[in-house]
């Protein structure tokens, strides 16, 4: 059974070519890693793959109607928004919206997956508080539970790690982990190799308008590929402590 | 919540009936009810029903329509800035009235003023749909209804510009200050389907005002069908504000005003605002109609002038408090 399966994606976003042919399935309790350099088209893949942008191709996700794709994939985008002063609880509480008629009278189950997201992302303390008076890094941290509070079997997250402190990155890449040891499967678009390579089960690397690379993080980053595909060097080697990974150097 | 709620409608309830029993002609206030609810075949049960009876009515529906359309306006754009006005449909309509005051058709049967305006508010959102394009984001629907909101302005002063006469441009000048002096239970029956159809149409934009707080990607993705919800929203907005300027004339300020007032009472969730705001809209139109009576009962005080005159410095209040509160 898969969870998502896209076949020949293509995008071409005013006649440029952004993405060419990208072909990947991912199954239950994958935890995937889509990592490239900038503008290597990560973002037009997961917004096309669930449907947000004309493409062509086919998409499991995209084929879907609108509620039934909130219900299988929930989606966490780059830009983190939130337009009114709502508690951080009310923001969360939104992730239930699919499975609701209005936000304003959730069941006990609704509530409950409310509490256990904001619990996973350590926001217990924090539910009442105004979420635009937050900081960046912990308006992330509740949009993560509010894409968590949506349960669904597959979470597709833009970047979602990016300006967390180093405990809170660990912590969220380690939530996502766990996601898939429960049969959850997620794609989160990362800068961070090192932690990729660390937390994820399998990576898909992106280049030059297409995929690259697709597979478990040791048989992904290789020396040439880092070189090739980023313009940089690194040491990375197994150890008893799972996978370490540092940069070292641009290639110029 | 609830206690919002109630305070809300008794204040509204309040001031219906203040203002069914405040006017010039002075009645007490059991034989003015009296004759109300019992035709005594006089002239009290002639001013009850004929002049005060419709004219709480339309400040009531006017008032919850602009506060209920501003506030879906605000939610959907997720500004606190948006008002109903934006999208162009009160300046078309405006348009049209002016338009039929200047042909003289407005004096040749008494609903041709409305029915004018009302086919002007129509033109405008056909332009502003054929403009902004069925798929589109938010930043194009602003764009369009800039454009026509400037192209029925333009219009309305062409028709100032050509005016034969000062009577008909004083005419015009006046009508647009908007009033509900001297309307009939037959403005309140041709607004009401309009404004039926507006609030349910807008009514049901709830949920998906909630989920846009997160971005319309985020909305998307959670199962809002934004074409859907832009569309019900133009209509809705278009169908209340269009029959409410057909037949007062421009109410500015209620429908910018009474969302933001009212949003940090209801937690600021977009949905909840709908109601609210509704209910404070009418709040607001209503006290502002009874103050034009008792204010200056001789000299045909405009309700759009008085509207603009209270929500001006109540908006820079706010805009004040905002700034302290970032600092």
């Amino acid at each position: 059974m898969t969870l998502l399966s896209v076949k020949d994606l293509s995008v071409s976003l005013k006649g440029r070519d952004v993405l060419r042919d990208v072909t990947f399935d991912i199954g239950p309790g994958e935890f995937v890693g889509l990592i490239g350099p900038n503008g290597a088209g990560k973002t037009t893949l997961m917004r096309a793959a669930l449907g947000l942008l004309p493409f062509t191709g086919t998409c499991s996700l995209a084929a879907l109607s609108e509620n039934a794709r909130a219900r299988q994939a929930a989606w966490m985008p780059q830009a983190r928004e939130i337009a009114w002063p709502v508690t951080v609880e009310t923001v969360v509480t939104l992730g239930r919206t699919p499975h609701l008629k209005s936000i304003q009278n959730p069941a006990d189950h609704d509530r409950k997956a409310v509490d256990t997201a904001l619990d996973r992302m350590e926001l217990g303390g924090m539910r009442h508080r105004d979420a635009t008076q937050l900081s960046g890094g912990e308006q992330a941290r509740v949009l993560i539970a509010r894409a968590l509070a949506q349960e669904t079997p597959l979470l597709l997250a833009d970047e979602p790690i990016a300006g967390l402190d180093p405990a809170h990155q660990i912590s969220t890449m380690q939530t996502f982990a766990a996601l898939a040891r429960s049969g959850k499967s997620s794609l989160v678009s990362l800068h961070d190799l090192g932690l990729a390579a660390r937390h994820c089960t399998r990576l898909i690397l992106l280049g030059g308008k297409g995929l690259v690379a697709d597979g478990p993080p040791q048989d992904v980053l290789t020396s040439r590929r880092l070189a090739d595909v980023f313009g940089v060097t690194a040491w990375f080697q197994e150890t008893p402590s799972g996978m370490v990974f540092q940069l070292l150097d641009t290639l110029s | 919540m609830t206690r919002l709620a109630i305070i809300l409608c008794v204040l509204v309830v309040g001031l219906f009936f203040g203002s069914l029993l405040i006017g010039p002609a002075e009645i007490g206030i059991t034989d003015s009810l009296s004759a109300l609810f019992v035709d005594d075949g006089g002239a009290m049960t002639l001013v009850m029903r004929e002049i005060r009876l419709p004219r709480a009515l339309l400040a009531l529906m006017i008032g919850a329509s602009l506060g209920l359309a501003g506030a879906a306006m605000q939610g959907y754009l997720r500004n606190p800035l948006a008002e109903p006005g934006l999208i162009g449909v009160s300046g078309s309509a405006a348009f049209g009235a002016v338009l039929a005051i200047h042909t003289g058709v407005a004096a040749s049967f008494a609903l041709a003023l409305p029915f004018s305006a009302l086919a002007g508010a129509l033109c405008g959102v056909f332009l502003i749909m054929a403009l902004a394009g069925s798929r589109g984001t938010s930043l194009t629907l602003i764009l369009a209804g800039i454009a026509v909101s400037a192209l029925a302005a333009a219009l309305t002063s062409l028709v100032l510009n050509l005016s034969p006469n000062p009577f008909a441009a004083s005419e015009i000048v006046f009508w647009m200050m908007g009033s509900l002096a001297d309307r009939s239970m037959t403005h309140v029956w041709l607004a009401a389907p309009f404004m039926a159809v507006g609030f349910a149409l807008l009514g049901g934009l709830g949920r998906g005002l909630d989920a846009l707080t997160l971005g319309e990607d985020s909305a998307q993705a959670m199962g809002i069908g934004l074409t859907r919800l832009r569309l019900m929203l133009v209509l809705g907005t278009a169908c209340v504000v269009g029959a409410g300027t057909a037949v007062a004339g421009a109410i500015g300020f209620v429908g910018l005003v009474v969302p933001h007032l009212l949003r940090p009472l209801v937690g600021a969730h977009p949905s909840r605002l709908l109601w609210a705001s509704a209910l404070g809209g009418a709040a607001m139109v209503l006290t502002a109609d009874i103050a034009v009576r008792v204010v200056l009962p001789s000299r045909d005080l405009k309700l759009g002038v008085l509207t603009a005159l209270v929500g001006a410095p109540l908006f820079l209040h706010l805009i004040l408090k905002l700034r302290r509160e970032r600092i």
